[in-house]
């Protein structure tokens, strides 16, 4: 149980119950934190998707250098990006901004991604219940047809009622 | 090889750019497996002053990863690794402290790699997080020339 990159109380102005709008949002939780280190930036969203870019960036990868393998952006990366992309698109679902913690998270790897290319990880909430949210996501590099990565997981609201 | 001469062998090869860049080192060595330490730090944090749930999956990867060379390597084995999946149960919130993590496999076969791992911050008895990994073990081929 951990984490949502959404700065609740505190250092960043997001309070709960507030409405939220992921273009406003990733301003802020793109700048600080895993997010803002990583170099997240917000692409598009929609009512239960939400997709964020993570550039290609030389210290991001799994093997230095110039062998077989290198300049591949490591795993690491792309879970903080699908885990934040998918979380952001449980808000565009609840409406109300509520704090909640991944419970779980399984990426499957397709493919490596290219080197040198923006990644895309878009993130959709499929179901809704009133503590867990359900969701999946695919990431990839222009296509989203050759999918470098697909996720699914779950999401539980912090504090809220049982059931 | 004792755990020292081990850990001095460990520490001498780099670790991806990635894991250094969140501050990643080798802490110490377990039961003959490479363990994982990282400091809490900005560059980790995701929800004010709890660990960014990406990041600690980064370093079990890298834990479990780490532990798999590190079994390949006293087969003697030259392979190449590609993950195939991972999948991640967060148990407790990571706090602003120092966290571990450590890899343990499950089976290395010829072509396909089980491997768990598991993180830890101030209590060893009590992860934070579990993780399992599925990684394809390709065989490395002499370049063509």
């Amino acid at each position: 149980m951990t984490e949502q990159s959404v700065p609740d109380k505190g250092s960043a102005p997001l309070p709960t119950g507030v409405a939220f709008d992921p273009a406003v949002a990733s301003k802020l939780l793109t700048r600080f934190g895993h997010g803002g280190w990583l170099g997240m930036r917000y692409h598009a969203h929609g009512d239960g998707w939400v997709e964020l870019a993570l550039p290609w960036r030389e210290d991001l990868v799994g093997i230095a250098g110039n062998g077989p393998g290198s300049g591949i952006l490591a795993s690491g990366p792309i879970i903080s990006l699908m885990d934040n992309a998918t979380s952001m698109a449980v808000w565009t679902m609840r409406g109300p901004f509520q704090p909640q913690v991944t419970v779980d998270l399984r990426v499957d790897y397709m493919r490596a991604a290219m080197p040198g290319k923006t990644l895309i990880g878009r993130g959709e909430c499929y179901k809704l219940t009133r503590t867990i949210a359900f969701v999946r996501g695919v990431a990839h590099d222009g296509d989203i047809g050759d999918p470098v990565a697909h996720v699914a997981g779950t999401f539980m609201v912090l504090d809220g009622p049982a059931g | 090889m004792t755990a020292e001469e081990q850990l001095k062998v460990a520490k001498a090869a780099p670790l991806p750019p990635y894991a250094q860049g969140l501050g990643i080192e080798i802490d110490h060595i377990e039961h003959g497996m490479p363990v994982l330490g990282v400091e809490f730090s900005d560059r980790i944090q995701g929800r004010p002053d709890f660990l960014h749930g990406g990041a600690l999956s980064g370093l079990m990867e890298m834990a479990a990863i780490a532990a798999l060379q590190t079994e390949l390597a006293r087969r003697g084995d030259a392979v190449r690794l590609k993950p195939i999946n991972v999948a991640v149960e967060f148990m407790r919130g990571g706090t602003k402290q120092r966290t571990f993590a450590v890899g343990r496999v499950t089976r290395a076969g010829r072509r396909l790699a089980c491997v768990s791992a598991e993180a830890w911050q101030d209590n060893r008895d009590k992860p934070i997080a579990t993780a399992l990994m599925n990684i394809l073990l390709s065989p490395v081929t002499a370049p063509t020339e």
